[in-house]
């Protein structure tokens, strides 16, 4: 292909990922000779402006919008990968799951001992704020996804490795030591 | 001197003695089955069956089958390796195994299979059903949500009057691993320490102390579970 | 509370092997088995809380709260399903106001399901207090709820009893025998004691030779030549055992419910023989709890045999000694498995051993032991008394003997027939008065879905074996969403877990199942449906997991159209719902459940 189009973005996750991405270091400079990148957090474009080849995604959804933004990845790139722990499991946000959504957000804005001053006891209900999910999902549980690459953070090699796999169409050889799932 | 037997595995011709679990036998010829369950010189659970071998065509759990003179083993064949590698998937989904968070990552048994099979993403859906912390005892926490139903801790953490401080409670959805509450008050620091080692994954966790050796260093953190005993007969 | 408790442990002489019987005493004592209780029990035995524990939370039946005054478990098997057992459940909790799994507060009534109770000719059934009730109707209910206001003993909310033996004074329960049609063997005629006597004219040898010659093979299913088993267990030595699994659980059987009622003399007596070929002193009976009722009953035969030395010592002046206790299960399919079943009589968790050693080596109390299903015991006195040859005259080359059918499902009669191993199903069908059959289930659930296209096969261990269950049904019928979901949310109930492939495949095939009949399925869901299944059937330790992937794979095979009907042919599909996903979240903050996509 000629030279792949990039997107990437951060759902329920901590942007480790991507700090994993930068962890490339000077590679990075290789990778923008290598691929182009669009809607991303790398280059702060906003929104999709062109059709994608890849679609990288951290973090698992535990909202509306993070669903809003996953279909959108999916509409948008011809291939989905899943970075890291929460986008493939939930990772820790998905710590929650099991336990009743009521709990949860009573625990984060009335009776958690973090909780500031909330006398009226008001929860968050604007209706332009993203609406919580009943549980954080594994992102291939909603679209779609072709590619996985586990690691909390994944190993900066790893992301290489799988990009340039991606871009040059060469196979890819892993490692034992870049498999992991801390 | 016990009998000798001579078996194959995969191919390959190796002597074991008579009546000797398949899966210690086949350890001491280099090869490696896994295991998850099985602790060498107790009375096996066969439990896990990731060490399911097919022995003369047919599927058996190798930490419940006596080694037989002139028996057919297969091991390493790719239907083996898939059933393996489901079983570690099946057990990731089943239970709640947040490896990031857990103080036995880099140590635990389940995640090294998972590391060995290249386990990318579970092919089938999470269950995350929630089993409670256990967090009574004041040496240990029992964190069910990692119990992977072994029952090491059942047959092998016992005082000296025989009496169990981990037993199954519930059955079939509703089984958990569950701890004698009178019993995990007055364990010693010795019993606890056997408890979290013999543990293969982070289900038993002593309390106070932890993440002591540092990421790199740890048991699988540069080598595949069961290199110690491929390397035997390299 | 606590004396009463102790007087139970002691009079089943303070030993943990008997625990299963203490927990069954004081769950009827005091309708649970309390915390307090179990910690009594703990160190009276001289063993841990999680020990008892372990056995406690393993059966249906133990409960930590008290059930009701009046504790119904309603049976959710399939046939009482199709026979409304829904209508039933609904009147239920309408009348006590609560809903099933629950207990009214004022303690009168608890409602709970529970698995095949072996009534399934006369769906829908419950278990009251241990009494059963059957063909359940909407009014029926409503009487039963008034009669629980008035406070009535269950023993006195039904004047109507069943026929033969249904109506001892001992028994007296409204169940019918249904015996539709009685061959030669364990429905023909029976005279106590006669197999017994000639069995001990004969050496040991002969017994099993005879039994051996007779090709007899077990008749819980799996088939094992029962000379063969006894034969293994004779040749060991020291102290051994004779068990009878009458622990039916394979929903839709029933036959050895009517075997215990109208042949409880030839079971024990079958029993005895298996002691004199063996060399046994000692036969356990394992009695699932569902037939509480026959308690009574059947300790009354025991007592009549031991009168009339059939049991006992020197039994019939020949110097054996041979004598039986009844062991009772407190609810658990698994225990139907062999080595399950010998656990439970040892008080402890139902899971199945593993193997070798076999039971024949080292089964109850680590004794070589012998079990066989109830209708084993009672072809084997037959065999004794007329040969063989004579056997060996019925059935198939490879199939010899009768074999006891339970039908149910949708048919005109359903019941209990004994046939010659060797009936096609269509012979079958008509026989029963079935018509319009879209399938018939063979075995139970852990057997295989059958359409019409092989109603020409074979009842016989060759073609078609079985342990007796075959249900019916109908060509209305919506056979996944009404049968094969609600079989693998009976494995899923069912599997004891201990061995991890069949307890998560379970959960695993039965949300699948669902996502299908949800309408949410594609069609790489069926193979992965199939593929895995085939790994629990290849990992799992015991019969429940090898077979508990059956009712998939066997109607995918067999129904795929109806399958196909219902998956997309996508290459994706998720079974994401947001609408569900954000319904609870939305409510408790308060705001409206809408999403601008």
């Amino acid at each position: 292909m000629s030279k792949p189009i990039i997107a990437t973005a951060s759902l329920a996750g901590c942007f480790g990922c991507h700090m994993s991405i930068l962890d490339i270091d000077d590679r990075i400079l290789q990778l923008i000779e290598l691929v182009e990148f669009n809607k991303s957090p790398i280059d702060d474009i906003k929104t999709f402006t062109k059709q994608c080849d890849i679609g990288i995604i951290e973090g698992g959804c535990c909202n509306s919008e993070n669903v809003h933004v996953l279909k959108d990845f999916r509409k948008n790139c011809k291939i989905l990968i899943s970075l890291g722990e929460c986008a493939i499991m939930g990772g820790l946000p998905a710590m929650r799951n099991g336990i009743p959504v009521k709990e949860c957000i009573e625990e984060a804005y009335l009776d958690g001992p973090t909780v500031g001053e909330n006398k009226e006891r008001i929860l968050p209900n604007d209706e332009e704020l993203p609406i919580i999910l009943d549980k954080v999902y594994p992102l291939h549980e909603i679209v779609k996804i072709d590619y996985y690459l586990p690691g909390c953070p994944p190993r900066a090699d790893l992301i290489w490795k799988a990009v340039v796999a991606l871009a040059t169409g060469d196979e890819l050889n892993i490692p034992y030591e870049l498999v992991k799932f801390d | 001197m016990s009998e000798k037997v001579k078996f194959t595995i995969d191919g390959k011709e190796y002597e074991g003695a008579k009546g000797q679990l398949l899966v210690d036998a086949a350890a001491e010829n280099g090869v490696y089955i896994p295991v998850l369950c099985h602790w060498k010189d107790v009375i096996p659970a066969g439990s896990c069956r990731i060490c399911t071998v097919k022995v003369n065509g047919r599927f058996v759990a190798a930490c419940t089958t006596p080694v037989e003179d002139a028996c057919v083993v297969e091991n390493n064949t790719p239907e083996l390796q898939d059933i393996r590698k489901a079983i570690v998937e099946m057990l990731f989904v089943e239970g709640n195994h947040f490896c990031p968070a857990c103080e036995k990552s880099g140590d635990c048994d389940l995640q090294a299979l998972g590391y060995r099979y290249q386990m990318m993403v579970p092919r089938f859906p999470y269950a995350f059903e929630r089993r409670e912390l256990d967090a009574t005892s004041p040496k240990i926490f029992l964190e069910k949500n990692r119990c992977i139903f072994c029952k090491r801790c059942v047959r092998m953490i016992k005082n000296d009057k025989g009496q169990s401080y981990f037993a199954f409670k519930g059955r079939g959805k509703h089984l958990e691993i569950s701890m004698d509450k009178k019993l995990a008050a007055t364990m010693s620091d010795e019993l606890a320490e056997k408890a979290m080692k013999v543990c293969p994954v982070g289900a038993i966790l002593r309390k106070e102390v932890g993440f002591s050796t540092p990421i790199g260093q740890r048991k699988y953190d540069n080598v595949p579970i069961g290199s110690d005993i491929e390397k035997l007969h390299k | 509370m606590k004396e009463k408790i102790i007087s139970i442990i002691e009079s089943y002489g303070r030993t943990s092997g008997r625990l299963m019987d203490i927990l069954l005493s004081v769950q009827a004592e005091f309708r649970c088995v309390s915390e307090e209780a179990v910690s009594l029990i703990a160190s009276e035995l001289g063993v841990s809380e999680a020990d008892v524990n372990q056995t406690k939370t393993f059966y249906h039946f133990f409960t930590t709260k008290p059930v009701g005054k009046y504790a119904v478990y309603m049976n959710n098997s399939v046939t009482s399903v199709m026979k409304g057992m829904y209508d039933v459940v609904d009147e239920f909790e309408k009348q006590a106001g609560i809903k099933f799994g629950q207990t009214t507060p004022d303690g009168l009534l608890s409602l709970n399901y529970t698995a095949c109770i072996g009534m399934s000719d006369q769906e829908p059934a419950a278990l009251i207090n241990n009494v059963v009730f059957t063909e359940l109707t909407r009014d029926k209910v409503r009487k039963i709820y008034s009669d629980m206001r008035d406070g009535k003993p269950v023993e006195a909310m039904f004047n109507e009893f069943g026929d033969g033996n249904n109506a001892n004074q001992l028994v007296k329960t409204m169940v019918k025998n249904n015996i539709r049609r009685r061959g030669n063997v364990t429905l023909g005629e029976y005279e106590v004691g006669k197999g017994l006597t000639k069995a001990l004219s004969m050496s040991s040898q002969e017994v099993i030779d005879e039994i051996k010659n007779s090709n007899l093979r077990g008749r819980g299913g799996a088939g094992f030549p029962t000379g063969l088993k006894w034969q293994f267990c004779s040749k060991e030595t020291g102290d051994k055992y004779v068990m009878c699994n009458a622990d039916e659980g394979e929903p839709g059987t029933f036959k050895d419910r009517v075997l215990l009622t109208e042949r409880a003399h030839m079971i024990f007596e079958g029993m005895a023989v298996a002691g004199y070929a063996i060399g046994a002193k000692e036969g356990v009976l394992y009695l699932r709890h569902e037939y509480k009722y026959l308690k009574a009953f059947m300790e009354s035969v025991l007592a009549e045999l031991r009168n009339k030395n059939i049991l006992g010592n020197n039994i019939l002046g020949k110097g054996f000694n041979f004598d039986i206790r009844v062991q009772f299960g407190a609810g658990a399919y698994v225990c139907g498995e062999e080595s399950a079943l010998i656990e439970s009589s040892e008080g402890k968790r139902g899971e199945p051993r593993n193997r070798p050693p076999f039971p024949v080596q080292r089964g109850y109390n680590a004794k070589p032991t012998v079990i066989n299903n109830v209708e084993t015991f009672c072809s084997v006195v037959k065999i004794i008394e007329n040969g063989s040859a004579w056997y060996r005259g019925m059935g198939t080359e490879e199939s010899a003997g009768t074999k006891l059918l339970s039908i149910s499902g949708d048919c005109k009669m359903p019941g209990v027939y004994e046939i010659e191993w060797g009936m096609t199903i269509a012979d079958m069908l008509q026989m029963v008065g079935a018509e319009d059959v879209q399938a018939v289930q063979v075995a139970g659930p852990s057997g295989i879905c059958l359409p019409p296209s092989q109603f020409n096969r074979k009842i016989a261990i060759e073609d078609l074996p079985t342990g007796g269950s075959m249900i019916v049904i109908g060509a209305n019928r919506d056979l996944i969403k009404d049968v094969v979901l609600n079989f693998m949310e009976f494995f899923e109930d069912e599997s004891c877990g201990s061995c991890v492939t069949c307890r998560s495949f379970n959960m695993i095939l039965r949300k699948q199942v669902k996502k299908v009949v949800d309408g949410r399925g594609i069609k790489s869901d069926l193979d992965n449906m199939l593929a895995w299944g085939e790994i629990m059937r290849k990992t799992s330790r015991c019969g429940l997991g090898q077979t508990a992937s059956n009712p998939v794979s066997t109607t995918i095979k067999n129904f795929l159209d109806l399958y196909n009907a219902r998956v997309k042919d996508a290459e994706y599909q998720s079974d994401f719902d947001m609408h569900k996903a954000i319904e609870e979240s939305c409510e408790v903050v308060g705001r409206p459940a809408n999403i601008h996509e």
